[in-house]
């Protein structure tokens, strides 16, 4: 199978995200709010702090701590999924935390905590990264100080061929190689402050993905800010 | 972060490493790109399906491969079960306090999972007893002894060694009983050795291999599973950031030291 005549499931172009947008100021008691959505993929996320760090011993006198917590609802996939934290849940928040803390201005916050908290309301392949993609975007809502945004998207080789924006039906591509799953989140200056992978790939072709997620994380960037300009427009008006 | 871990590496010191990596200089007199000395003693527990001791300087885990039967899971009726979980015991360092897993033991636990899996080093699928039913798990257990630092890479190599050292055991069908005692065989593995590789960034360096206390300074790392120059399991871990360029670098680096170590992991498992 050559590159050229790769045809996805769902017909998209190899460096085609599924149809994606954002909106900010989804939840009215957090202190910031925003839903990214990927194709069937919708995550929500909402802000809750800088408060004061309970128990005290946790405190860190020099900076703030960002706490994200990722969950998905128990019916967001075909086969239910038991409620509360599991392994993969517990890394997944720990990787959020990591994605976008280079970017957050903790030490204005010192023995405060920054809650993030992250539900996956319906999945389709790719969610910690719309996950990420509503955390930055409800951080910035919530006016905590950031030196950047972070954009997420995950990039992935079906057999031989690179494409962006798995969706699920694609994850569980069996034919030559299978799939490789490479969830990338980027600052816009071009940082990588998340990576991960799973499957197979020479890094030659490794280095080929993260080029293609950069443009594709320029794009999320541009909903992203659009989203959160439009938040204060309407607030403006309403 | 959350406040769990504490830091007990002064900043004195901290700022001493930071200087000295200026001139491509370590503590212990290595290069930047340098292991300390790997030992890796054979099975260490006479009821383990196959275990071996890895020190790495003064890090030292165990790791331990048990085997059990179950069902297999929905979606692989066919293959056999893996678990691989990480313990990391009060005993290895005045750190570690007691209570359930945090988060550094099912991260190093996550991590050496995905490179085994991805990697498809274990042929589960040689694992089935009867579709659907009943296939062998594979258990592999990691312990912490000393913590001086990577013990990512201490438990990766850990498991990829203790797997070619396990025989599986006879199972007895008609009692459905397990014969530790006895083997039927080598566990089916491919030739493949994927080690779990991680690369640490402190200021503007890459390093591998740290200590205790050049990993309090460490910014941000990323672990790579791979075997010649096949990339198969990654994890970018901590705050901090890589520039598209030291992702590249640290590919390189981690292609070079996976040479280094294949040779040593298969000198000492003769």
């Amino acid at each position: 199978m050559t590159t050229k005549n790769f045809q996805r499931p769902d017909g998209r172009k190899l460096n085609e995200m599924r149809p994606f947008e954002a909106k900010v100021g989804i939840i009215p008691n957090a202190d910031g709010s925003a839903m990214y959505k990927s194709g069937d993929t919708i995550a929500i996320a909402a802000v809750y702090g800088p408060k004061k760090m309970h128990p005290q011993h946790s405190q860190n006198p020099e900076k703030g701590t960002l706490r994200c917590t990722y969950n998905m609802n128990s019916f967001s996939v075909s086969d239910r999924i038991r409620p509360g934290p599991s392994r993969r849940s517990t890394e997944i928040s720990k990787i959020t935390e990591w994605a976008l803390e280079p970017v957050l201005m903790l030490d204005k916050f010192p023995n405060m905590v920054v809650d993030v908290h992250i539900n996956i309301i319906q999945a389709d392949a790719g969610t910690r990264c719309a996950g990420i993609n509503a955390a930055a975007m409800a951080l910035a809502h919530a006016g905590i100080p950031m030196r950047d945004m972070v954009s997420s998207v995950s990039v992935g080789k079906l057999d031989k061929t690179i494409v962006v924006d798995l969706s699920k039906e694609e994850e569980d591509f069996e034919e030559g190689d299978g799939p490789t799953d490479i969830p990338i989140s980027m600052t816009h200056s071009g940082n990588i402050t998340h990576f991960q992978l799973d499957g197979k790939i020479e890094s030659k072709q490794l280095m080929e993905a993260i080029e293609m997620a950069k443009k594709s994380c320029e794009e999320i960037y541009e909903v992203q800010k659009k989203a959160l300009k439009d938040s204060i427009n309407m607030e403006e008006e309403a | 972060m959350s406040g769990e871990e504490v830091e007990i590496t002064p900043d004195v010191t901290a700022e001493r490493i930071r200087k000295y990596l200026e001139q491509e200089k370590r503590f212990d007199g290595r290069k930047t790109d340098e292991f300390r000395e790997l030992i890796i003693e054979k099975n260490i527990s006479k009821k383990a399906e196959g275990s071996v001791r890895v020190k790495i300087g003064k890090t030292e885990v165990l790791v331990g491969i048990k085997m059990g039967i179950a069902e297999p899971y929905p979606d692989s009726p066919d293959k056999g079960n893996l678990m691989v979980t990480a313990e990391f015991l009060p005993l290895s360092s005045s750190r570690i306090e007691l209570g359930p897993p945090k988060f550094n033991s099912i991260e190093v636990g996550r991590i050496v999972d995905r490179g085994i899996r991805e990697s498809k080093f274990i042929e589960l699928e040689k694992l089935c007893i009867k579709k659907g039913k009943k296939v062998w798990t594979v258990f592999i257990d990691i312990y912490t002894i000393n913590d001086d630092g990577n013990i990512l890479d201490a438990a990766g190599i850990g498991a990829v060694a203790a797997l070619k050292l396990a025989k599986i055991p006879k199972y007895d069908e008609e009692n459905e009983k397990i014969l530790y005692d006895e083997h039927q065989g080598n566990m089916p593995l491919r030739k493949i050795n994927p080690f779990t590789i991680t690369v640490h960034k402190i200021g503007q360096h890459l390093i591998l291999d740290p200590t205790r206390e050049e990993e309090d300074v460490s910014e941000t790392r990323i672990t790579v599973g791979s075997s010649e120059g096949i990339i198969y399991s990654l994890q970018k871990g901590n705050s901090g950031y890589f520039s598209v360029e030291e992702i590249q670098k640290s590919f390189d680096i981690v292609e070079k030291a996976w040479k280094e170590l294949f040779k040593k992991v298969e000198g000492q498992l003769k």
